[in-house]
């Protein structure tokens, strides 16, 4: 009798501490390391290269049916590519969550079908879209000139989701964004090597047996 | 500080200070290949911004061609179906 009272004590604290020590660790990693450095781990990189296979994979199954996007394109495997580094992010920054939503607006008109992605982000972005915009209007010696100005438009331009957005948005955005392209930059090659090296060596050899 | 208030009253309602951005432009000289190689000290905002829409514009360009070169190689592969799951064993 006692220890089966004195077992369930043991299990809640043994449970506290682990996801204490979960906790913990979670807190470290976004606090310690930069989020360029965080772009750069093996971790991230395999989890986007496993996203992006499975996205292409899905991609070169659905080219058969007709759609109005050209199917294998380069412009497609863009989009794909694209839309895995969006998840890789984890929807934290705005280029991640305006590119997870323009590809689910193209969705919801031309294909009905698949509902799950569409869940899947909109528990993401509904539990995102409380972080209230802090930054107002500012100014700084050099910011009201008009060359910067126009140069900050321009790169307001360029990373997705940051048109509207005051200077220090747009830079913050940048910083992770350019650690996130050569990330994905990175797992592309890589992946780029893998299957020229592996059609090479299927053309040359005769293909093995399926079973093993 | 009384320098500081007066020149928030003057640029109006600015809630963010000059550190703040001079920070953020310091973080993002530090990821562009460029500027990290010259020194730090001499290089400017704009020239911070132009590096930096210049270094995005050809990272997009280098997604453009290993996309392109993906779906290409996608393409020939996708006849040998079990080469494709190989693959993707080994990758994930």
């Amino acid at each position: 009798m006692a220890s089966t009272i004195m077992n369930p004590v043991t299990n809640t604290d043994s449970d506290r501490r682990r996801m204490r020590r979960k906790k913990k660790s979670m807190i470290k990693e976004n606090q310690i390391n930069p989020s360029h450095a965080v772009w750069k781990s093996e971790t991230r990189q395999q989890i986007y290269s496993s996203k992006l296979v499975q996205a292409l994979s899905q991609l070169s199954l659905d080219s058969p049916p007709p759609s109005s996007s050209a199917p294998r394109g380069g412009r497609a495997v863009r989009e794909a590519a694209d839309k895995a580094l969006a998840v890789a992010a984890k929807g934290r920054t705005r280029w991640s969550r305006a590119i997870l939503t323009s590809r689910l607006k193209l969705k919801f008109r031309k294909r009905k079908r698949q509902r799950g992605p569409a869940a899947a982000v909109a528990a993401v972005t509904g539990s995102i879209r409380s972080k209230k915009p802090r930054f107002s209007v500012l100014k700084l010696k050099a910011r009201s000139l008009p060359t910067v100005q126009r140069k900050v438009k321009v790169l307001g331009r360029l990373v997705p989701g940051c048109r509207k957005e005051p200077l220090p948005i747009i830079l913050e955005e940048a910083t992770d964004y350019i650690a996130a392209l050569e990330m994905q930059v990175r797992a592309m090659s890589a992946l780029a090597e893998l299957l020229s090296g592996s059609g090479s060596a299927s053309s040359s050899s005769a293909p093995p047996p399926p079973s093993q | 500080m009384s320098s500081r208030r007066s020149r928030q009253s003057s640029a109006g309602v600015s809630r963010i200070s000059d550190d703040q951005i001079i920070d953020l432009v310091s973080k993002l000289r530090q990821l562009l290949p460029e500027i990290r190689d010259r020194r730090s000290d001499k290089v400017s905002a704009s020239k911070v911004l132009q590096e930096t829409c210049n270094y995005i514009r050809s990272l997009h360009r280098e997604v453009d061609d290993l996309s392109e070169r993906l779906s290409q190689l996608l393409a020939t592969i996708d006849a040998d179906s079990a080469e494709a799951a190989i693959i993707r064993s080994l990758i994930m």
